[in-house]
């Protein structure tokens, strides 16, 4: 198909054809990802609705469907309030820095064999150094805003997050020393062969802590303090309203898509088919039973929901944690497993223990 | 159109470098300082050394910088003050400044820097892994030097613990363990007694 645009275009001088494609690519990325952003929202209250015996919103639409574009046309226009004495280039930045670095992420995620925009080496580095950069947003928004309850929370969550960027850190190294590359693709392409080949039995550890640190990262209940609405309110964003309000929510939604995805990809697989090195060779490859069976990028979307399912449940499962008690379970618990659990991968590694590393 | 990407990128570098030392406000130093890292790292990438780029951003813009910021957002910084001091301190501050940059002239003076030191490197095929090439050289040949930096942070992490860690004589502080195993006879003693008659 992207030869067939190319072709198209070929009146067009090279370089521009290039941009647009590139382009063509971004869009064909972000569109979905907004959408799957707005349905998220409405997935969340309508599974934490079912989980509390209640039914959700089911007013606007088919069973509540259309609810997410209600929403946004309420948050489009309504009145953005700027704050007196804010400052105010700080006060604009803080979302857009929020949003920036969220969707930038998604460049170098594969899809599926090949399907990715940016297949670069380092992927998993710039990954990491991306989401790494999503709290400036937090805390210039809690400084800007001249108020003490959104200070307070920029202050807990810049605290948290460089806290539980460490153990995140030591999780992906881990995943890199299993797949012996730093790009997301090969760290998929790895894991080939069989359901037991997923690096999620030899990083059990790792993995279970990723996916913590990352609700962690992306500010979720149990780790909610830097909102904590029981508090100070709303944290962070407690003074912003209408649109500069719903761009922290876009962000913290594709934060969440972003940490569900790279979860599946790196310790369940990714693309790759449950049915590998159990079914017949021939039933994974042909007819449509083959499609449906077979490694594609549907397998990596039902592992991402279900991560992101993962997400839900939890925050209509678990009481928040205490200030001090996330600061232990970060620094003194996951850091140290993490380390421990370096050395076992390093030496399953270098001992060629089977049937990952032979 | 490298050359023009990397004069955009120096010209931004250069500016917010300068903007640093000359901004009024400390909070705005400080993210002008995370601007120029961050320049600086997209300069990298230009000369094809992604790891290090990107380790600049994770480390000095995700981590280091984060730290700054938190501290310089809570103190309570008064300008006059600072001000105060500043004939005072000013020839040791000239002093400082026209050493460092007799150092830096001596480092890269045209008698040690230029194009004709240090050409241009070649570009690399795309299969070339900048993180591979670094990791190789540095537990090989640099294994000693990486070595010891790594026995000095060590050093200075248990430095820092011992310098902070004191017993603080009031505090609220919990064990977790402590409190796992708490049995509900540790903490209510249920008292029963006898009904007692109401004189009326």
């Amino acid at each position: 198909m992207l030869e067939a645009i190319q072709s198209a275009l070929s009146f067009l001088p090279d370089g521009l054809v290039t941009l647009l494609i590139i382009l063509l690519k971004i869009f064909a990325l972000l569109l979905p990802l907004l959408g799957a952003v707005a349905y998220l929202t409405l997935a969340e209250r309508k599974v934490i609705g079912y989980i509390q015996v209640r039914i959700g919103p089911n007013r606007v639409g088919p069973r509540g469907l259309l609810q997410p574009i209600a929403d946004a046309v309420k948050l489009m226009f309504k009145e953005t309030i700027l704050p007196t004495n804010a400052n105010l280039f700080l006060f604009i930045l803080g979302p857009i820095l929020t949003i920036g670095p969220a969707m930038a992420a998604w460049a170098v995620v594969p899809f599926d064999d090949g399907m990715v925009i940016a297949d670069i080496d380092a992927s998993l580095l710039y990954i990491l150094a991306m989401t790494s950069l999503g709290v400036y947003g937090v805390i210039i928004a809690g400084w800007a805003s001249n108020s003490k309850y959104a200070f307070l929370g920029a202050m807990r969550s810049a605290a948290q997050i460089v806290s539980y960027e460490i153990a995140m850190g030591f999780a992906l190294v881990g995943v890199l020393l299993a797949a012996g590359s730093l790009n997301l693709g090969e760290i998929v392409t790895a894991q080939q062969g069989s359901v037991i080949q997923w690096f999620m039995w030899p990083l059990l550890p790792l993995f279970l802590i990723y996916f913590i640190a990352g609700l962690a990262e992306t500010n979720r209940a149990p780790f909610d303090v830097a909102e904590g609405e029981s508090e100070i309110v709303a944290g962070f964003h407690v003074e912003y309203s209408a649109m500069a309000f719903s761009v922290f929510f876009l962000a913290e939604y594709a934060n969440i898509i972003l940490i569900s995805l790279l979860t599946a990809a790196m310790f369940m697989g990714g693309w790759l088919s449950p049915f590998e090195g159990i079914l017949p060779e021939s039933m994974l490859t042909e007819g449509a039973l083959g499609l449906l069976l077979g490694s594609g990028i549907h397998w990596l979307l039902l592992k991402t929901a279900f991560f992101m399912f993962l997400f839900l449940w939890i925050r209509a499962t678990y009481p928040r944690y205490r200030y001090d008690q996330i600061m232990r379970l970060g620094w003194k618990v996951f850091i140290p497993i993490t380390i421990v659990w370096l050395m076992v991968v390093a030496a399953m590694v270098v001992g060629n223990v089977g049937p990952w590393f032979d | 159109m490298e050359q023009t990407i990397f004069y955009i990128f120096s010209t931004i570098l250069v500016l917010s470098a300068g903007a640093v030392v000359t901004v009024r406000n400390p909070v705005f130093a400080a993210l002008f300082l995370v601007l120029a890292f961050f320049t600086s790292a997209a300069i990298w990438i230009l000369l094809e050394a992604e790891f290090l780029a990107l380790t600049l951003v994770l480390v000095y813009v995700g981590a280091v910088m984060v730290l700054f910021l938190f501290v310089v957002m809570m103190l309570d910084i008064n300008l006059t003050v600072l001000r105060e001091g500043f004939t005072r301190y000013l020839p040791v501050g000239l002093l400082v400044a026209i050493i460092m940059l007799a150092q830096l002239a001596y480092i890269v003076g045209p008698e040690r820097f230029g194009l004709d030191k240090y050409p241009a490197p070649t570009p690399r095929d795309a299969d070339y892994s900048n993180t591979r090439e670094i990791g190789l050289v540095l537990y090989t040949e640099y294994l000693l030097a990486f070595e010891l930096a790594a026995v000095i942070l060590v050093v200075a992490i248990i430095a820092a613990i011992a310098l902070t860690l004191r017993k603080r004589v009031k505090t609220n502080f919990m064990k977790p363990e402590e409190q796992v195993v708490v049995k509900s006879k540790d903490r209510v003693r249920l008292v029963k007694m006898a009904t007692e008659k109401k004189d009326d």
